[in-house]
């Protein structure tokens, strides 16, 4: 019987098999961030270990670091101190560290692939769940805990239990690609397989809706597996993923006979058994908006907000569930989703801070000024997609329309930074999560695609950007 | 890890699903950079009000579950992100075992690293765990469940239990395979990012 792609990658990094255990995986790219490796190098020095391959390992500091002027000083100093103690241990271990100053720092899923880190076929892992975002380029890419981070820096290794294949189909095309995007096509999954719906298993993502895009929509598809509860997502490796990672500044020197193996290799064959399956035809699917408290809770633009009943379809928990949310959402069943006024725009994160999510949102923008009530950010997502934008001109787009221009970080998608909501307001945000309190406190997220963002920047409310000029 | 003793408590019914590690500890508690004290922060939003007073309506503030080492909850407890912060804040809180219908893999996997043992059941069982008033007691070694009115076997792998009753260093389980480690390394030769 043939295998999935996901199993050839898994049976090329097995150190150790056993029966019924869990198998030792080799991993060949470490992505380490400030927030969740302090206490794992901690645990290497408190038993005398080092960092078995540093030349595999990579860091950057993305989810403290504020998004303002960055020569001013850190003014939190709880992140000042995470963000001095990465530097420090980068330094005794002897690790790559893209630091606050360097031209190539940025949220570490926007980095990886920019800089031709991320590879076909490759074991990748991160203390971050978002690590998922790599499987667009056909990686094994899992987020870890910081348990996992200090094993993986001591042997460069894990201990894992063989998820199961999961086939997702995105079949047909979309009748205008510019305003429903891959944004919306994961959050369509997620709204139908629910936000458990992935739990143990690899997904891998397939069909002519998947081959239609760009490597950048294909991470903001991968991105969101663990959404879906998912270990990792990923998507076969074809000519647009080659010509991506081709003359990257770490790209490995003998590229062209990598490509050549991964052409042959990197692929799901005819005859492969996938464990679970589920198929979205996306001819008709609308841009997607978040209700709730979870990216499941989600529907079409053109719709109401659903009754707690007509939602969770007979399962009480899921009932109390939608009836919570909506009470910490304020929201009512019925109140259509374009009456639903915002505060705050996030344009930003790992899941659309690419130079493509800054060029389809800057075309709404053009010309145009937000809303008077609205507050709105763009937090690239790292420097060099900053400077890229800038040089196209897309910064005074943004900033002319009353836009706040920032620095790359992880920013308001979790708000460990100063770049938070206050209690009660409403944000439009191109990042994955709306759980209670995610973004600040006692605010409130609707998950939308870059477009649908920057539309309800200007109107001030969700505006189905299929009726805009996006050409 | 100190090795997983049989427990004895009542349990902390929690009635949620999808309870995602954003609740169990919010991301303004991640700065530190240590792994101890984070039991103050657990549940932190729904603990406390913004003033930082205790809401009389959740759970962990009603005194009767005070020393509860058993948490009770719903589906897919544990979702989102992978912080292990979560897992060290329900440890440093008190809680050893936690009882849902299921549990989001990152997170399960977690709790195995800190000594915590999470316990998987059908829903109608961890329904009448959760509205049990006495004290039951986990018994990992024999993988049994006893209440006052019946036990309950679970399931678990032998490898994590072996862990767990051992308080096994992971690291040093790992390096007994140097050898294998160091084969893998000669035949793949993955380039270096440098």
């Amino acid at each position: 019987m043939g295998k999935t792609l996901f199993e050839k990658i898994w049976e090329s990094h097995i150190v150790v098999e056993k029966q019924n255990e869990p198998s030792l995986i080799y991993i060949d790219r470490h992505l380490v961030h400030e927030v969740t490796s302090p206490q794992a190098f901690d645990g290497l020095r408190v038993n005398n270990r080092k960092v078995r391959r540093p030349d595999l390992t990579i860091a950057t500091m993305d989810h403290n670091v504020p998004t303002n002027d960055r020569s001013l000083p850190i003014l939190d100093q709880t992140s000042a101190v995470q963000i001095q103690t990465l530097e420090k241990n980068c330094k005794d271990f002897g690790i790559k560290l893209f630091d606050i100053n360097s031209p190539n720092q940025g949220i570490v899923h926007v980095i990886g692939p920019q800089l031709g880190i991320t590879l076909p076929g490759y074991t990748i892992v991160c203390g971050d769940s978002h690590t998922s975002t790599h499987g667009a380029f056909g990686a094994l890419a899992l987020g870890i805990g910081t348990s996992d981070v200090e094993h993986v820096l001591a042997s460069q290794t894990m201990w894992l239990e063989k998820p199961k294949p999961f086939e997702i189909r995105v079949e047909g095309k979309r009748a205008n690609p510019h305003a429903v995007t891959a944004k919306d096509i994961v959050l369509s999954i997620i709204k139908n397989i629910g936000t458990g719906g992935g739990t143990g298993t690899v997904i891998e993502y397939r069909g002519e809706g998947i081959e239609d895009l760009s490597m950048e929509q294909r991470m903001t598809i991968c991105n969101m597996s663990i959404e879906a509860g998912a270990r990792a997502g990923l998507i076969a490796p074809d000519e647009k993923t080659f010509d991506y990672l081709r003359g990257r500044e770490y790209t490995p020197k003998n590229y062209d006979s990598l490509v050549e193996s991964w052409r042959e290799n990197l692929k799901t064959d005819r005859d492969a058994k996938f464990e679970k399956q589920f198929t979205l035809h996306i001819d008709d699917i609308a841009p997607q908006v978040s209700w709730g408290t979870n990216p499941g809770m989600t529907c079409d633009v053109t719709e109401s907000i659903p009754s707690p009943d007509d939602f969770s379809k007979g399962d009480t928990n899921q009932k109390k569930g939608a009836e919570k949310a909506l009470d910490y959402m304020d929201l009512k069943p019925g109140t259509a989703i374009e009456d639903i006024k915002i505060d705050r725009v996030f344009i930003g994160s790992c899941t659309n801070a690419r130079l493509e999510d800054l060029i389809e949102a800057s075309k709404i923008i053009k010309g145009q000024k937000i809303s008077p009530v609205v507050r709105a950010m763009v937090v690239p997502g790292s420097q060099m997609v900053k400077r890229q934008a800038e040089e196209m001109g897309l910064n005074k787009i943004f900033i002319n329309a009353n836009f706040e221009w920032r620095e790359a970080g992880c920013s308001m998608c979790l708000g460990m930074n100063p770049d938070i909501l206050s209690p009660g307001e409403r944000c439009a945000s191109t990042s994955n999560r709306n759980f209670e309190g995610r973004q600040g406190t006692g605010g409130r997220t609707h998950l939308v695609s870059p477009v649908m963002a920057a539309a309800a920047a200007i109107h001030g409310h969700f505006v189905d950007v299929r009726k805009l000029d996006l050409n | 890890m100190k090795p997983f003793k049989n427990v004895t408590s009542i349990v902390t019914p929690l009635d949620k699903v999808n309870v995602d590690t954003d609740q169990i500890v919010p991301k303004q508690f991640l700065k530190l950079v240590q792994k101890s004290g984070f039991g103050k922060f657990l549940f932190f939003n729904w603990r406390y009000d913004e003033n930082e007073n205790k809401k009389s309506d959740f759970v962990l503030n009603d005194s009767k579950y005070d020393g509860s080492k058993i948490l009770v909850t719903g589906d897919n407890f544990g979702c989102g992100s992978s912080r292990e912060h979560a897992v060290w804040a329900l440890q440093d809180y008190g809680f050893s075992v936690i009882i849902a219908p299921s549990f989001a893999d990152i997170f399960f996997s977690n709790c195995f690293k800190n000594g915590i043992l999470p316990i998987s059941l059908d829903d109608k069982t961890v329904e009448s765990i959760q509205n049990e008033t006495e004290p039951i007691q986990i018994d990992l070694e024999n993988q049994i469940i006893k209440t006052p009115s019946q036990e309950i076997s679970f399931e678990i792998d032998s490898h994590k239990k072996k862990i767990l009753l051992e308080g096994l260093d992971d690291i040093a389980q790992t390096f007994q395979y140097e050898d294998k480690i160091s084969e893998f390394e000669k035949e793949s030769k993955t380039p270096s990012v440098l």
